[in-house]
């Protein structure tokens, strides 16, 4: 498991994972700050874009101010010969973002998560129901966050 | 929200999330994609932050090719200690997200850590607070799909985090 990054990279990492600068040229300006040339600093994002560590450069928005103000975690009991074909019909919904499949212990049977966004708790339950009868799966339970205690970007290589 | 969003504005969050470029002058190359100077699009950039509508702008990395490992975790905490114990989660610098749910599990967080003996050990540590009552481990064992990009303009799709 252990991924092959230098130390410079790491550098790379630890800059690019905070605010990006509003003016012209705004990687000169880290590059300045680590000690490399913005050629470098470029050359080296890109390798770092093709190779995945970097999954993409851009803005994350607030849902709730881009016209999301709603989703719902929704848990599936699936048995395991079913679960390839249910989690690729979940997967074709434009409403869901994230299809994962986790382990199940006595008190948590769900194995399949859907992470379903809408307007409102009655968009995500209509998705939930839609899935429900394409797929036959019928026990299901949806998860809604009631309070948000911590919602942070993870900052790498900052344990030490 | 007292901003309006403008077309302009609306096709540059849809280009800022998924191709935003890794050039020298990145808002030079998002101005020519929509017809407006460089110096426009970080004003407006400015803007929307401003308005609350951007949370960041940077990169986004992913945590297991960078060598990191990370899990999902569902918790039942007594109800009475529950804002403690949360805080005593949320303390910790690899817990990025962290909800109460309507549900017996109440608190769920996400935990990423620089390797599997990391996070052993950091949810062993949480096992044992007073309070929490049952501890479920919960990592992806296979990913159907991961992370959609919202598109501002037809408001569909999600957020990848």
């Amino acid at each position: 498991m252990a991924a092959e990054i230098s130390e410079l990279d790491k550098k790379i990492v630890k800059e690019i994972q905070e605010e990006l600068p509003l003016e012209r040229r705004p990687y000169q300006k880290i590059a300045d700050k680590l000690g490399i040339t913005e050629e470098e600093l470029l050359t080296r994002l890109n390798k770092l874009n093709d190779e995945g560590k970097l999954r993409r450069m851009g803005v994350i928005l607030y849902h709730r101010n881009s016209g999301y103000d709603f989703n719902g975690m929704v848990a599936w009991i699936v048995p395991p010969e079913k679960r390839e074909e249910a989690g690729q019909v979940m997967a074709t919904y434009d409403e869901i973002s994230h299809v994962y499949q986790r382990p199940t212990y006595p008190d948590w049977p769900y194995s399949l998560f859907s992470m379903v966004h809408g307007k409102s708790k009655e968009d995500v339950k209509a998705v939930a129901e839609d899935i429900s009868q394409k797929t036959g799966i019928n026990d299901y339970t949806i998860l809604y966050s009631t309070e948000e205690l911590k919602k942070v970007s993870m900052k790498y290589f900052c344990e030490d | 929200m007292a901003k309006e969003l403008d077309e302009v504005d609306q096709e540059l969050l849809t280009t800022t999330q998924r191709n935003f470029p890794l050039v020298a002058e990145p808002y030079k190359a998002i101005g020519d994609r929509l017809g407006i100077d460089a110096d426009e699009v970080i004003e407006r950039l400015k803007d929307l932050k401003d308005a609350g509508y951007i949370r960041r702008l940077g990169g986004i990395f992913s945590s297991k090719k960078l060598g990191y490992v990370s899990t999902l975790v569902a918790t039942k905490v007594d109800e009475d200690k529950f804002y403690e114990i949360a805080d005593k989660i949320s303390a910790y610098h690899g817990v990025t997200h962290n909800y109460r749910r309507n549900h017996d599990f109440n608190l769920w967080f996400t935990l990423i850590a620089p390797s599997e003996e990391k996070l052993e050990e950091q949810l062993a540590e949480i096992a044992d607070f007073e309070g929490i009552n049952v501890l479920r481990n919960l990592p992806a064992e296979r990913f159907f799909k991961i992370g959609v990009k919202l598109d501002m303009r037809e408001k569909k799709g999600g957020e990848d985090s």
